[in-house]
């Protein structure tokens, strides 16, 4: 059955009057999600290409018993949109939402606390989709393919990359989530090699790192003492220079930490197979279920 | 968003943390009119976005006026390097005139955004002076952290804690409590990402002040924070990432001669780790992101190509977002109007790819065709052979 998204799903989309939030909304309905309708502030009551508009979260839970929301607000309103749906009582909020500020994310990480109920993903990234289920999020659903591999990355397109990969090779998804590539984000790579660890149509995890921060090396010490299935790892940036931020708002190695290379060490020091190229995440996946079958 | 130290400090007076005097002098004998009144001594100090500029030669003590102003001339268009301007240096432009202060102390403090415990956490250590690095490698246990919870803010407590680990105690010790409080506030309000003052000095006299100020904002902020902006000093970026900003493109140069033109940060930098695995050196990063046009495309081969040192480019697009179609014709686009001279291999996958490579198919210009990520590295690696 997979993990957070999938057949139960009943999704809101905040800012779906918005040019992407629309888009994305038609999008996930098209995959086979189940869109009941969005968020607006001011435009309740109102239809938007067949999807009804509510002027808050909570009506629209009130209403549709929606359980999963994709926020599409700029940066300017995003973390507020994560904190209204806190408060409705959503269980997965995906935050799609590139460049907010910083500290706005730290506050929201604290009130996080005070819902152990509900569950952030992202901000900056992609979503989540379960093959044949469901998706929440901007991937494009038709690359991927049903099965047994769980994908989590903070890049959207290494991601792509990642389960084109799989699909060519015959090797189907279990569910892909991508954690974004913000410094304070919701949920880490350990969240989801711990739902991936517990899944049981989950069978080896792709993991998908880049410079900055120590979220890899804790991932590798987790995954050292608890993880159950097979790992195959890549981190972007290996060639990145210091000091120099590389898209991403969290990609950057600074004072000499968050390199490359210490990340990839603590990662084979866990027994993860990583890979140097990253066209050759797939291929080493397909080895690692081969040498354990 | 980095500014300079004589701004920084602009700021930390804004919010009362105490700094030494200092002006930025217009010319030699302005240097020589605000030594005079600073009592006939000053430290004259170059005007750059990287540390290590006293090593550099960019921080002098003039004795007098008189040598204020001739240090002030050798300063102001000098070529400063430092370990972290590379060996290319920066070219000094604002030369800061300060005022001397009776050293008895040198200690360090910053506060930054630590993404462990995501909350703003304060840094504070005896060993000022150095750099922090150096003495977190050698003797973590002399750097004191304090974690703060973004609903309370700086506790009395915590800033008292802070004051204790510096040693402070008496005058020097209430100082330093308001002062990092009013730091505090500094760093919230303005959204920055680093705030560090290393020195931070106690004087002979008792006071607590901010010798040096390194502030780093949040990119992500400045939006809510046009005086901040106002600060942005476009002499300390490299041309190219000014011009690519323009077109909402992020860019960074490298020393390689591989460029690469690729959508999505995390690819990016992946298409640059596999240019390096293959045996060659990307010229650049480049993220053209996932709503770009095709004049944003257009706009980011005539910055790749604007570097000379490119060979060869490689264009790895995996369209979700982004349109196949859209990249094909921004190539083809420029293909036209800057004309290609070096080797350009293409891999587009993803969204409406088969009208995306036709159209490249199509347009007659020698665009060598990547079939998938390793094909693509390997042929714009052996190009440049």
């Amino acid at each position: 059955m997979a993990v957070l998204v999938g057949n139960h799903t009943k999704l809101l989309v905040q800012g779906i009057t918005g040019r992407e939030g629309l888009f994305h909304a038609k999008g996930c309905k098209d995959y086979g999600t189940t869109v009941v309708g969005g968020v607006t502030p001011g435009k309740g009551g109102t239809e938007i290409d067949g999807f009804k508009v509510w002027n808050t979260v909570k009506d629209c839970v009130a209403a549709t018993g929606a359980n999963a929301s994709m926020i599409f607000v700029p940066p300017v309103g995003a973390a507020d949109a994560i904190l209204e749906a806190l408060e409705a009582g959503i269980e997965l909020i995906v935050c799609i939402t590139e460049g907010i500020p910083v500290l706005d994310m730290v506050k929201v990480k604290r009130v996080l606390k005070d819902y152990p109920k509900s569950r952030l993903i992202g901000p900056n990234c992609p979503g989540v989709i379960t093959p044949g289920q469901a998706k929440i999020g901007i991937m494009p659903g038709r690359i991927h393919k049903a099965g047994n591999v769980g994908v989590v990355s903070r890049s959207g397109t290494l991601t792509y990359e990642a389960v084109g990969q799989l699909t060519a090779l015959g090797i189907g998804q279990s569910t892909c989530i991508g954690i974004g590539g913000d410094p304070v984000n919701g949920t880490s790579h350990i969240d989801a090699l711990e739902l991936f660890n517990n899944d049981p149509d989950t069978h080896a995890v792709i993991m998908i790192g880049e410079i900055g921060g120590s979220a890899e090396e804790e991932a590798a010490a987790w995954v050292k003492a608890n993880m159950k299935k097979p790992v195959v790892a890549f981190i972007a940036g290996q060639t990145a220079p210091p000091g120099r931020r590389m898209g991403h708002a969290g990609a950057i190695i600074s004072g000499g930490k968050g390199t490359a290379s210490e990340k990839m060490k603590a990662l084979e020091a866990a027994g993860i197979t990583v890979v140097k190229s990253p066209a050759d995440m797939g291929k080493a996946l397909a080895e690692r279920l081969a040498a354990k079958a | 968003m980095n500014i300079h130290e004589y701004q920084a400090k602009e700021l930390l007076r804004q919010y009362k943390v105490a700094t030494p005097d200092g002006r930025v002098a217009v010319d030699a004998e302005n240097a020589r009119q605000i030594t005079k009144e600073f009592g006939g001594q000053s430290v004259v100090k170059a005007q750059i976005h990287a540390g290590g500029r006293g090593k550099g030669g960019g921080v002098k003590f003039a004795k007098n006026p008189d040598e204020a102003a001739e240090l002030f001339k050798k300063m102001l268009g000098m070529t400063l390097v430092t370990h972290q301007t590379g060996a290319e240096g920066r070219k000094v432009h604002t030369v800061f005139i300060s005022n001397p202060v009776d050293i008895e102390k040198e200690l360090y403090l910053a506060f930054l955004v630590d993404r462990g415990s995501s909350r703003i956490t304060l840094m504070a250590s005896t060993e000022g002076g150095v750099e922090i690095e150096e003495v977190a490698e050698k003797t973590p246990e002399k750097i004191v952290k304090v974690v703060i919870d973004p609903a309370i803010g700086l506790s009395g407590f915590q800033a008292r804690q802070a004051a204790f680990a510096l040693g402070l105690s008496g005058d020097a010790f209430k100082k330093a409590v308001t002062f990092l409080q009013n730091l505090y506030r500094l760093f919230v309000e303005k959204d920055c990402a680093m705030v560090e003052i290393n020195p931070l000095v106690i004087t002979k006299q008792g006071d607590v002040v901010a010798l040096d100020a390194k502030i780093g904002f949040d990119d992500n902020a400045l939006f809510r924070h046009p005086d901040v902006l106002a600060y942005r000093d476009l002499n300390e970026e490299a041309p190219e990432e000014v011009e690519a900003s323009k077109f909402n493109l992020n860019f960074i140069k490298l020393d390689g001669n591989i460029g690469c033109m690729v959508n999505g940060a995390g690819l990016a930098m992946g298409t640059m780790d596999i240019i390096k695995y293959h045996g060659g050196s990307p010229a650049n990063f480049l993220d053209v992101g996932g709503g770009a046009t095709e004049e944003a495309v257009k706009n980011a081969f005539r910055i790749i190509l604007g570097d000379k040192e490119v060979k060869a480019v490689l264009v790895n697009i995996f369209g979700g977002i982004m349109r196949c179609d859209i990249v094909a014709n921004g190539i083809v686009k420029a293909a036209k109007e800057i004309g290609i001279t070096v080797p350009v291999v293409v891999r587009l996958e993803g969204t409406n790819v088969e009208e995306g490579k036709k159209i490249l198919a199509e347009s007659g210009y020698n665009l060598i065709v990547g079939n998938d990520l390793k094909d693509a590295a390997e042929k714009v690696v052996a190009s440049v052979k």
